[in-house]
């Protein structure tokens, strides 16, 4: 399969609604339900456990530069989604659209992303149908 | 017409997903080392054959439900009626004390509790309702579970031994007393040639682990059924009850998982838990989001 198609399966998968797989904690508790875009240059790109954290310099709602952290989920589980360990380098340009905390500091969690190269990837996490049909 | 466009969906993101593992596969003629993930759900099973007798090795994924982050899948703990669980007076206490990352009580990281969180075991059942991804064996005294998160293994005895007896503090086996463990005493029995029966008993007490991501607790007077039935020859359903009478009134079903065969080449990426990236994280993020 070539890498056009395997992004657009991707992209697919992670934004079709559906029962997300796996989670270190509740998102509900700490995240606001809307969510916001940021335009700015990769810092830091961590791959580990228990999450991926994206740490990149961008102007926030009020247009104050700032150093957004955003948290994704762990390796195992953004890897369907398409993420790697390569997927952001220090000095990329990306665009990032997160839920951000309730408690109004630079931090959020990833609903989807626009890389360097212009790729589009979702939250990562893959996703199957919540009424898909029963096994026979 | 809803429900043929979610079938069709279905069927769609089923194909989808296929491809992708398929596709992965296919990218580099000859190489062995990819995929690295399990992502065949049952809706992508192209050909079923009858089910083998007597077996159920191979590597296994519920991809629908996933690690039941919110709760046990038959009872997610979203504080609906219909998913309260018959406390005793002691669970509900016990249940009460903890604070964990999920569910209708859930706490911001830097005020959780979950023993989870300081990379002790998960604890048996808990493997079973966390990050499912199980690789199965079996020869003609035992089957052996590995579980992906923290690449822990369990062993369910199929020769024939009789199920230790619970003593307090622990179980007696062939007059002999011996320790609690983290997965307990398991003893499977093949009740026809496609349903095995596996009771647990022995696991760790109340203050080691939790049943769930939600705080759920469960303690060592537990008695823990499975039933591995299989479907054919790629599904198997995988369900569980619990009967706790420190905890529970009553015996409960926790899950019933749909399971789907995966590719046995795959070289799964495993979730661990490594106290010095939880530090890390905490010091990143966890702290400062939950607004400590």
């Amino acid at each position: 399969m070539n890498k056009r198609l395997m992004i657009v399966v991707g992209v697919a998968v992670a934004l079709s609604t559906g029962v997300p797989l796996r989670a270190h904690h509740s998102g509900s508790t700490l995240f606001d339900e809307t969510t916001t875009t940021l335009k700015g240059v990769v810092k830091d790109w961590l791959w580990s456990n228990p999450h991926c954290l994206l740490t990149i310099e961008a102007p926030g709602a009020d247009g104050q530069a700032a150093q957004w952290v955003i948290e994704l989920q762990a390796p195992n589980s953004i890897y369907p989604g398409g993420y790697r360990r390569t997927t952001f380098k220090p000095g990329d340009a990306v665009s990032v659209t997160v839920h951000p905390v309730k408690n109004g500091r630079p931090y959020g969690r990833i609903v989807s992303s626009v890389l360097a190269d212009g790729r589009e990837l979702g939250d990562g996490m893959l996703r199957m149908p919540a009424t898909a049909p029963a096994a026979p | 017409m809803l429900h043929r466009v979610m079938m069709l969906t279905a069927g769609l993101l089923g194909a989808a997903l296929l491809a992708l593992a398929e596709g992965v596969a296919q990218d580099k003629p000859g190489a062995l080392w990819t995929p690295q993930v399990a992502i065949r759900g049952q809706d992508a099973v192209k050909e079923r054959k009858p089910a083998p007798r007597r077996n159920i090795t191979g590597m296994w994924n519920a991809l629908r439900l996933g690690n039941q982050s919110g709760g046990v899948q038959l009872k997610p703990n979203n504080g609906r009626p219909e998913n309260a669980l018959p406390y005793t007076p002691y669970g509900l206490q016990l249940y009460r004390s903890h604070k964990p990352l999920e569910g209708a009580d859930s706490v911001s990281p830097a005020f959780n509790n979950d023993p989870r969180t300081r990379c002790e075991p998960l604890g048996f059942p808990r493997w079973n309702h966390y990050d499912l991804g199980v690789q199965i064996f079996q020869d003609e005294y035992k089957i052996m579970m590995a579980y992906n998160y923290d690449s822990r293994w369990r062993v369910i005895w199929t020769d024939g031994r009789s199920l230790p007896t619970l003593v307090d503090g622990g179980v007696e086996a062939d007059g002999e007393y011996r320790d609690p463990r983290w997965f307990g005493y398991s003893v499977g029995r093949w009740i026809d040639d496609y349903n095995l029966e596996v009771v647990t008993v022995g696991i760790m007490s109340d203050d080691r682990a939790w049943l769930d991501n939600t705080g759920r607790p469960i303690s060592e007077q537990a008695r823990i059924t499975e039933r591995f039935r299989r479907i054919d020859s790629e599904t198997m359903e995988w369900s569980e009850t619990i009967d706790d009478p420190k905890i529970y009134t009553r015996p409960w079903e926790t899950m019933r998982l749909p399971m789907t065969l995966q590719d046995p080449r795959i070289d799964q990426i495993t979730r661990y838990c490594s106290p010095t990236e939880i530090d890390r994280y905490n010091k990143a993020f966890g702290d400062a989001a939950s607004g400590k």
